[in-house]
């Protein structure tokens, strides 16, 4: 990306001292240099943070301080270092069973990464499919898949993942699958609306003249050209995914522990918050900050697909 | 006008139909109910002896289509766990949620709008950014998890709210500001975006140009034209945050809808939990019917799409 063209004072350093606000609606062309700046530096900041979440969840065994199943009973939460009584034995300190926290955090990364890759993968497969053919066939076709996405809008998504994990036993792979099978509506709408407009471009119009098969036009032609708005949404759907397993796992009817899912972290440290509240603030803020770094990223995507956004 | 508010009806009443049967069909197939209910140390004779009591025997048409005429009277049977019906349930409860969901709708309302109209007519300043940092922010909290951080913050460290319970007002406050916040960004971005595009317009050159005060351009020509597709979101949002209730409800000890649900699934209370399901998802659907109907009054060009 052009990371490498953000200076990082760039864009709050020309705000002060502008002077020229005659027609303060129309903002003046450097202003809007800044604000692609900008736009670039969350990108970078994004693609950062995800790209460092990747390697630790790669490398998480050979990060990781401890073993994040082991308890130590003799060293139940121990507060995290810059504690009074912290050490950095446990960095991070430990949980009610002596286990650390750094290390459970560390292997956390990997749940919360396979959940957001793979269900905006099984989502965008199932919500993609759709949304091609109905922006692609209109008529009779668009009128039923519209309605399967309208339906599907009004299904209270939190309640019925809920209950449907609670039915067939939570683990991570139901979690995953339930989800997968659940968040396909924004890639339904999004490339419908995407497939719609160049369902009568020219070269699609082309293809069809020569006489290329239908799953030749919509693989060749139809689906490159709405890629970059979809990997927007896969980005979208992969934070919505994370924030979403993290809520069934606090709620218990997600991942089951002894699993370091982030979300069933905070659940567990829930009954000591009021004493020692960073048992819930360490597993909260890793979560925070994975997924806004991924809504960063996919802003920033955005931005770059934009019509007129390159420059 | 009046074809286009039919032909909504219908299809809002088509879409509660299905979300019936799919959700019906979705909790008898996705496991055995009578093993769930009956609990792990349940002998096979017991399990049969469930399956036949509650009816889980017949074929799961027939039972849908009893459940489905009980439901079109309001008789969603009786709850396994307590010893009363569903409807007196669900009334009973129902208030805590609508509570809570109007004042954290109220709450967005109140900041995403001033907020989005300062960003668009601030654009590129730091007002500008530190909107857009807020939504950013209120875009990726998990909401269980700020909702634990305002109790940490505000119930117990300072002090000035309750944490949990639902006997007065002060115990909607948190609650209200942890749902609220979540549906804040989308509103606020939309607003900005609808003013920004809205701004450029010639109308409102021509409302410039006449001599109009600025006030009175911003708030009667462009506000009432942006706001149009807001209100449609705020509805959406609103369907979106009584589904979203279980989680606060939960976080915050509210007894109410969602409360209800979350007992009524780790209960296998199914009776419960379909009839909530299919309530949230009326209140959605009625109330994106209303926002299509009031957008469509608001702005004929819609009605003949």
């Amino acid at each position: 990306m052009t990371t490498s063209s953000v200076s990082p004072t760039a864009s709050s350093a020309s705000t002060p001292g502008t002077g020229l606000g005659e027609i303060p609606l129309q903002p003046p062309a450097w202003s809007r240099v800044t604000r692609r700046l900008f736009g670039h530096r969350g990108l970078a900041i994004g693609l950062i943070v995800v790209g460092l979440a990747i390697l630790i969840a790669i490398f998480a065994p050979l990060l990781a301080p401890h073993d994040p199943y082991h308890q130590d009973i003799a060293n139940r939460m121990v507060p995290p270092v810059w504690h009074d009584k912290g050490s950095w034995e446990h960095v991070l300190g430990t949980d009610k069973l002596g286990r650390d926290t750094l290390s459970r955090l560390l292997f956390g990364t990997r749940i919360s990464l396979t959940i957001g890759l793979v269900v905006a993968l099984i989502s965008g497969v199932i919500g993609t499919t759709l949304g091609v053919l109905a922006g692609y066939f209109g008529g009779r076709v668009d009128a039923v898949i519209s309605y399967v996405i309208t339906t599907r809008l009004a299904m209270p998504v939190v309640l019925v993942a809920l209950a449907l994990a609670s039915l067939t036993g939570g683990s991570l792979t139901t979690v995953i699958v339930l989800l997968g099978l659940l968040l396909w509506d924004r890639f339904a709408v999004v490339s419908r609306s995407v497939t719609q407009q160049m369902r009568d471009a020219e070269y699609v119009y082309a293809a069809r003249t020569l006489g290329c098969s239908l799953p030749y036009i919509l693989l060749r032609e139809v689906l490159p050209n709405i890629a970059g708005s979809l990997i927007v949404v896969m980005t979208l759907e992969m934070a919505h995914a994370i924030l979403l397993e993290a809520t069934l796992s606090f709620l218990g009817m997600g991942v089951q522990p002894p699993l370091p899912s982030w979300g069933l972290m905070v659940a567990e440290g829930k009954a000591y918050m009021f004493f020692q509240p960073w048992v819930i603030a360490i597993p909260g803020i890793a979560l925070f900050v994975l997924v806004l770094a991924i809504n960063l990223l996919g802003d920033g995507l955005r931005d770059l697909n934009a019509p007129g956004g390159r420059n | 006008m009046g074809t286009f508010i039919v032909r909504r009806i219908l299809i809002a009443m088509s879409v509660a139909l299905t979300i019936s049967i799919v959700s019906f069909m979705l909790l008898h197939l996705s496991g055995d109910l009578a093993t769930s209910i009956a609990g792990p140390e349940a002998t096979a004779e017991q399990v049969e002896q469930i399956r036949t009591d509650y009816g889980l025997d017949r074929p799961i048409v027939n039972q849908y289509l009893d459940w489905l005429g009980g439901a079109l009277t309001f008789d969603f049977g009786r709850s396994y766990y307590y010893q009363s019906t569903v409807v007196d349930l669900i009334v009973d409860r129902m208030p805590i949620t609508l509570t809570l969901g109007g004042l954290a709708l109220a709450l967005a309302i109140s900041i995403s709008i001033p907020l989005g109209v300062l960003a668009a007519l601030k654009r590129d300043t730091w007002i500008d950014r530190l909107a857009l940092l807020f939504a950013v922010v209120g875009q990726a909290m998990p909401s269980f998890w700020f909702g634990l951080t305002l109790i940490v913050v505000f119930a117990v460290t300072l002090q000035w709210l309750p944490a949990a319970g639902s006997d007065g007002w002060q115990h909607f406050v948190l609650p209200a500001i942890a749902l609220g916040y979540y549906a804040t960004p989308a509103m606020m971005r939309l607003t900005r975006t609808g003013m920004l595009e809205v701004l450029e317009s010639d109308y409102i050159r021509t409302a410039r140009a006449k001599g109009l005060r600025t006030g009175s351009v911003i708030f009667k020509h462009a506000l009432r034209n942006a706001i149009i597709p807001v209100v449609a979101l705020a509805a959406v949002e609103l369907g979106f945050m009584l589904g979203g209730s279980v989680v606060i409800e939960s976080v915050f000890s509210l007894n109410g809808l969602g409360q209800l649900a979350w007992d009524a699934i780790s209960r296998n209370d199914y009776p419960v939990v379909q009839a909530v399901v299919l309530i949230i998802a009326l209140f959605y659907i009625v109330l994106t019917l209303l926002a299509d109907v009031a957008n469509a009054a608001l702005d004929p060009r819609i009605r003949t799409r």
